[in-house]
């Protein structure tokens, strides 16, 4: 039971995306817009309070609950960043919801979004399939 | 008791949206990343013969604990500590969704345009099932959404991840302004 963990942080990034209103397709069609700050304040606070999250646990030597050294998060680029990305911003736009949202959107009673997941799902399935074909 | 019920300014939802990344490395050194889920799910139902389907995805188990815990903040949110009101969005944007016929605020999502009778349309099968699919697509060819690139991608200082970041909001933005409203108005 070592992961009920983290479902309880789970459940508390749940509750920040859903009382922040980061799953409403409302907030998202504002955001693309510009027609509020909102959603732009959310990013624009979440990302420094976790980069100064991993600053402090680099430069204190900071290690995990069972005493291990933290890994340092990294991002490999590839061409594929750039289409993927795009693709998901018209998928984003249209459903007002990333991946972690349409989980959240289910929770908060939009019963219908459990198509949509399904149909992320197979977007994601049909990309392994066809990944040697596609431009990396 | 109101306070319970308000929705979160982006001063508070943000911040603690943020602490998960490090609290997610202090528990176990676990990446915050939801389109990983997605690959999981293909791993666990129909992995075939896809490279991309064929790894030890148990030893990922905690993000689906994840994101469980991510629909139960969605159920305690949403229903639980909903918001009676209708949402707080800008004057501009009211005005725009009504010119499209939306005009029931309440709650977080219109159930004029999301709801299973309307699956059934081309406008929500476009937005639903087709938006869904690009989501998944998208997500993977750029191996991470949101979460992954846009909060513990930028958190970390990845240059990948701000393209990626800007390529989300690309797209989003192009998409909004000159497609949706085609989409909107069938």
């Amino acid at each position: 039971m070592k992961n009920i963990k983290y479902l309880i942080v789970g459940v508390v990034f749940g509750i920040a995306l859903t009382k922040g209103e980061a799953i409403s397709w409302y907030r998202i069609q504002e955001m693309f817009r510009f027609e509020s700050f909102h959603m732009f304040g959310i990013f624009m606070t979440a990302i420094p309070v976790g980069a100064i999250g991993l600053l402090l646990i680099r430069e204190l030597k900071i290690k995990t609950i069972e005493g291990e050294d933290i890994i340092k998060p990294e991002k490999k680029y590839h061409h594929g960043i750039i289409i993927g990305s795009l693709i998901f911003g018209f998928g984003w736009a249209l459903t007002g919801a990333c991946p972690g949202p349409l989980y959240a959107q289910i929770g908060a009673g939009s019963s219908v979004t459990i198509v949509t997941l399904i149909s992320a799902v197979a977007g994601t399935w049909t990309y392994g399939r066809f990944q040697k074909y596609l431009p990396d | 008791m109101n306070i319970l019920f308000s929705p979160w300014p982006w001063y508070i939802a943000g911040p603690v949206i943020g602490l998960t990344v490090p609290l997610l490395l202090l528990l176990g050194n676990k990446t915050l990343g939801i389109s990983s889920t997605l690959r999981q799910v293909c791993a666990i139902c129909a992995p075939g013969s896809i490279p991309l389907f064929n790894y030890n995805w148990k030893k990922d188990s905690w993000n689906l604990f994840f994101v469980f815990g991510v629909f139960i903040g969605g159920i305690i949110g949403g229903i639980l500590l909903a918001n009676p009101d209708p949402i707080g969005i800008s004057e501009t944007t009211i005005t725009y969704f009504n010119s499209f016929g939306i005009n029931d605020l309440s709650g977080l999502m219109p159930k004029e345009l999301f709801n299973w009778p309307s699956l059934l349309t081309i406008r929500g099968f476009l937005m639903m099932v087709v938006g869904g699919f690009l989501v998944g697509f998208g997500t993977r060819y750029a191996r991470g959404c949101t979460s992954g690139h846009g909060i513990l991608g930028l958190s970390a200082l990845q240059w990948p991840s701000l393209v990626a970041t800007a390529c989300f909001f690309i797209g989003g933005i192009l998409f909004s302004h000159f497609i949706l409203p085609y989409i909107l108005s069938l």
